[in-house]
């Protein structure tokens, strides 16, 4: 009886606490796949980081940088910036933050396969007193303060020392079990308070959290993963969950149209483009060839017909608000100069290629990649198209396995030069550049203006090094761009979901304001 | 008896090596499972330590030799995504495939039966004809279908009940059942009429024209010439010799409905086997795919070795220890 007694007590008291509290229940259509924020490079991770840690700085929605752990910075000289961080930050542990933190999470993204290659300019951060930290490059470096919005301080004390099982807390292991891979201690907005991968994880609000000049008032978040687009649509029409993310095209009016909901869409940072290979195939080694090819696709038409709207077209490779966008390159679709240029080049007959495109990783990849095949196909251009699943697709696409081959774009540091380092610089493996330049598209000249731009901290100069890049890559029709894909949430009225979101597609979750 | 059971576990282990064998012979199409691991930016000398560190370089009789000598020790291998052995994932979502599949085939007994029994035995009357026709839509019908409209229409028009995942559960020593709460009760129902959906026509049919051939027979003319009370002709004489066809059936029937339960567990975000089954797929996850493959394969057998037993059981013409 007395059992019973305080049980009920404690009921009460718990019922009491949870009064007012505010949950949100979030569908994505997955959940992180580690709790270790340095384990992958990807969309998933990366709002898993800015929700149970903190950066240095982040972006706001108009592509600045708004200041976090780091209070204010100055470049001290070319090759140093200077961050000067925030007192009295406490991470969930308990223990204080300090520039230590900040030197220890440098170093480790620099062992961090998915990280090194963007930390690869930094040498090791250097702590000048507890809140002043100097980081350095091995030479001037535009990007710096682009990178330093990856640096969630991770707390050095609690992730150094041997786990249960004798192996080092600060492993970062892709297939194993590791420390960092159930434990988390970070400074951000969210605590990890359950986790069961791939069904649910629920974030409590950390009480400590340095940021109470934050509106946000979210005290739970419950998140499941939904993997099938019309299941997450239907769990939030049918009021089983407040806020998902991402909303597929095909379900816009739907959401758009149902009362009490809220869709927000943006247009994001990832570009969707053909390259067409000049090694298999010598025609495509002649620009007009190339050209022809961009003159006959009509993206206009694919952006309202298959992407319903919701994607921008593309002429460039980045998007309006990045330093390299240029106004003029708009896409220049006229079927009769495309026939024009395939017999200026003595292919009026045409030719037969290849191309291959997957069938689950962008937005409607698939029928995109069928319509732009049947546009080629009036220029004489007779394309045996072949789809398949990623898993399959990057293995074909690293082999350069068809003449033309799909693939999107996402830039890592939010940077014009990003994509033409990995799209359309000529192949060179020991330098890691050209990775993906399935068009064995070379040019010396965008070489040099893209290298040059890296090391350019002049901004003004830099953004003509990188407009140049787009011009000379419009010229040329280095490739065939597309357009770049919407970003797209929705949630109930009652959350105010439009002032967290950006085209990083990173959801401010510790600012949302929930009625 | 004895005899019969070791020769089965003989063929089931025969079963689970082959199957054993075609996944992983499957493995090697299905992908580069490196690359759901890495971000798109890594570069190409990193896959290949990483390639190398997973043992993907090895040819693959090597992979195959490592598989099978684990596999002796009842360890089935890592999955890459879980970062947990595959067997001890695959056990985690057992629980809520076999509730799944249990609930849809209580549905489909519960219905078949006395709907089955009816129309064989009124044929001529309007609900039997009725049946039959929905039963014909039924088939025609795919599962995913089912489960959207009944999406659509039960949660998000209706707002009765839940349109995803399991609900609450409730940890029964280490069996995550949701069929003790109110709650997983509802999230259950909708799952397991979509699929029960797929089975329900056929067994419906089956039933009605065992029962209406065995109506026929000459020992039944008997026994109403004898004056038997109508019950005990039908239910008695009748109905069991119904039964012999319905349970082979049903036992190869089981196999299909697991076999469904991944577009059902999809649909409806459903933590199970099914649905972990497709993922892993997706993302080449081998170790997990062939786990899954071999502990479904001894599943099948299982239920196979369990209908022989039946079958002797209920009818004494067939010896158990002769089949």
């Amino acid at each position: 009886m007395k059992g019973f007694k305080i049980i009920s007590l404690l009921l009460m008291l718990l019922i009491a606490s949870t009064a007012g509290a505010k949950t949100l229940k979030l569908a994505m259509d997955a959940d992180p796949v580690s709790l270790d924020p340095h384990v992958q490079l990807s969309g998933g991770m990366l709002q898993y980081s800015h929700t149970v840690f903190d950066p240095l700085v982040r972006w706001t929605q108009d592509m600045k940088f708004e200041p976090r752990l780091a209070e204010k910075w100055e470049r001290i000289d070319a090759n140093t910036m200077r961050f000067h961080l925030r007192k009295g930050v406490k991470f969930h542990s308990g223990n204080p933050f300090t520039a230590k933190d900040i030197v220890w999470t440098i170093d480790r993204l620099k062992k961090s396969q998915d990280f090194k290659g963007l930390f690869e300019p930094f040498t090791s951060a250097v702590a000048v007193d507890d809140f002043t930290v100097d980081v350095k490059t091995t030479k001037p470096y535009a990007l710096l303060l682009n990178m330093a919005t990856y640096v969630f301080a991770m707390d050095s004390v609690f992730y150094t020392g041997t786990d249960a099982n004798g192996q080092e807390k600060d492993i970062i292991l892709k297939t194993g079990a590791s420390f960092a891979l159930d434990n988390e201690s970070g400074t951000g907005p969210f605590i990890v308070a359950e986790r069961e991968q791939g069904v649910k994880m629920v974030y409590k609000r950390f009480a400590a959290y340095w940021d109470t000049k934050s509106p946000g008032n979210v005290d739970e978040v419950v998140l499941t993963p939904i993997k099938k687009d019309p299941t997450r649509v239907a769990a939030l029409l049918s009021g089983d969950v407040d806020f998902i993310m991402p909303v597929s095209p095909q379900d816009f009016k739907i959401v758009g149209n149902a009362k009490g909901i809220n869709l927000v869409t943006m247009s994001g940072g990832r570009v969707i483009t053909f390259q067409l290979n000049q090694e298999s195939r010598p025609e495509f080694k002649d620009v007009r060839v190339r050209q022809a090819i961009a003159y006959a696709v009509n993206n206009e038409g694919i952006v309202k017909k298959i992407m319903k709207g919701t994607a921008t077209t593309a002429g460039q490779q980045g998007p309006k608000g990045y330093v390299g966008y240029k106004e003029s390159l708009t896409p220049r679709y006229d079927i009769a100069k495309a026939k024009e240029l395939m017999k200026a080049a003595g292919f009026e007959k045409g030719f037969e290629v290849s191309m291959m495109a997957p069938n689950n990783r962008y937005v409607s990849d698939e029928k995109i990649a069928e319509a732009v095949a049947s546009m080629l196909s009036k220029i004489g251009i007779k394309v045996n198209l072949k789809t398949m699943p990623k898993a399959q697709y990057w293995p074909e696409f690293d082999n350069r396995a068809a003449d033309i081959m799909m693939i999107g774009w996402h830039s890592d540091t939010e940077d014009s030069g990003n994509f033409s380092e990995f799209l359309a610089m000529c192949f060179d493996k020991d330098a890691g550049y050209g990775q993906y330049n399935a068009g064995n598209y070379c040019n010396e000249k965008v070489d040099a203006l893209v290298l040059g731009a890296q090391v350019e901290t002049d901004l003004a100069k830099r953004a003509i090094m990188l407009q140049e890049v787009e011009q000379i890559l419009y010229d040329d029709a280095a490739f065939i761009p597309m357009h770049w894909q919407h970003l797209s949430w929705a949630a109930k009225n009652n959350v105010k979901l439009e002032a967290i979101v950006n085209a990083q597609n990173f959801p401010y979750f510790g600012d949302l304001v929930v009625e | 008896m004895f005899a019969f059971i070791v020769r089965r576990i003989i063929q089931a282990t025969v079963v689970m090596l082959v199957i054993g064998f075609i996944g992983f012979s499957v493995k090697h199409q299905l992908g580069d499972p490196v690359r759901d691991l890495v971000g798109i930016s890594v570069s190409i000398e990193e896959r290949e330590a990483l390639r190398q560190e997973l043992g993907l370089n090895d040819s693959f009789l090597v992979q195959y030799g490592r598989f099978l000598k684990n596999a002796m020790h009842g360890d089935l291998g890592y999955s890459f995504f879980y970062k947990r052995p595959a067997l001890d994932v695959i056990f985690d979502k057992a629980p809520a495939t076999i509730e799944l599949v249990f609930a849809a085939s209580l549905i489909i007994l519960l219905i078949s039966v006395p709907v089955g029994l009816y129309s064989a035995i009124y044929p001529k009357r309007f609900f039997s004809k009725f049946a039959m026709g929905v039963s014909i839509v039924g088939v025609s019908i795919p599962v995913f279908l089912t489960a959207i409209v009944l999406i659509y229409v039960f949660a998000v028009q209706l707002h009765w009940l839940p349109s995803y995942g399991r609900g609450e559960t409730v940890d029964v020593f280490g069996w995550e059942s949701g069929l003790l709460t109110i709650d997983g009760l509802r999230h259950l129902v909708l799952p397991s009429i979509a699929l029960s959906s797929i089975m329900l026509p056929l067994f419906i049919r089956l039933i009605r024209s065992e029962m209406m051939e065995v109506l026929e027979t000459e020992y039944i003319k008997y026994a109403w010439a004898k004056g038997l009370s109508r019950r005990r002709i039908w239910m008695v004489h009748a109905f069991k010799n119904t039964l012999l066809p319905v349970i082979t059936v049903g036992g190869v029937q089981l196999g299909i409905l697991i076999a469904f339960t991944i577009l059902t567990e999809t649909v409806f975000q459903w933590q199970g086997m099914g649905f972990m089954f497709l993922e892993a797929v997706e993302r080449s996850d081998t170790a997990l795919l062939v786990a899954y493959l071999v502990v479904v394969g001894a599943l099948f057998v299982v239920v196979n070795t369990v209908v022989d037993i039946i079958y002797g059981l209920i009818n004494p013409t067939v010896t158990v220890a002769s089949r």
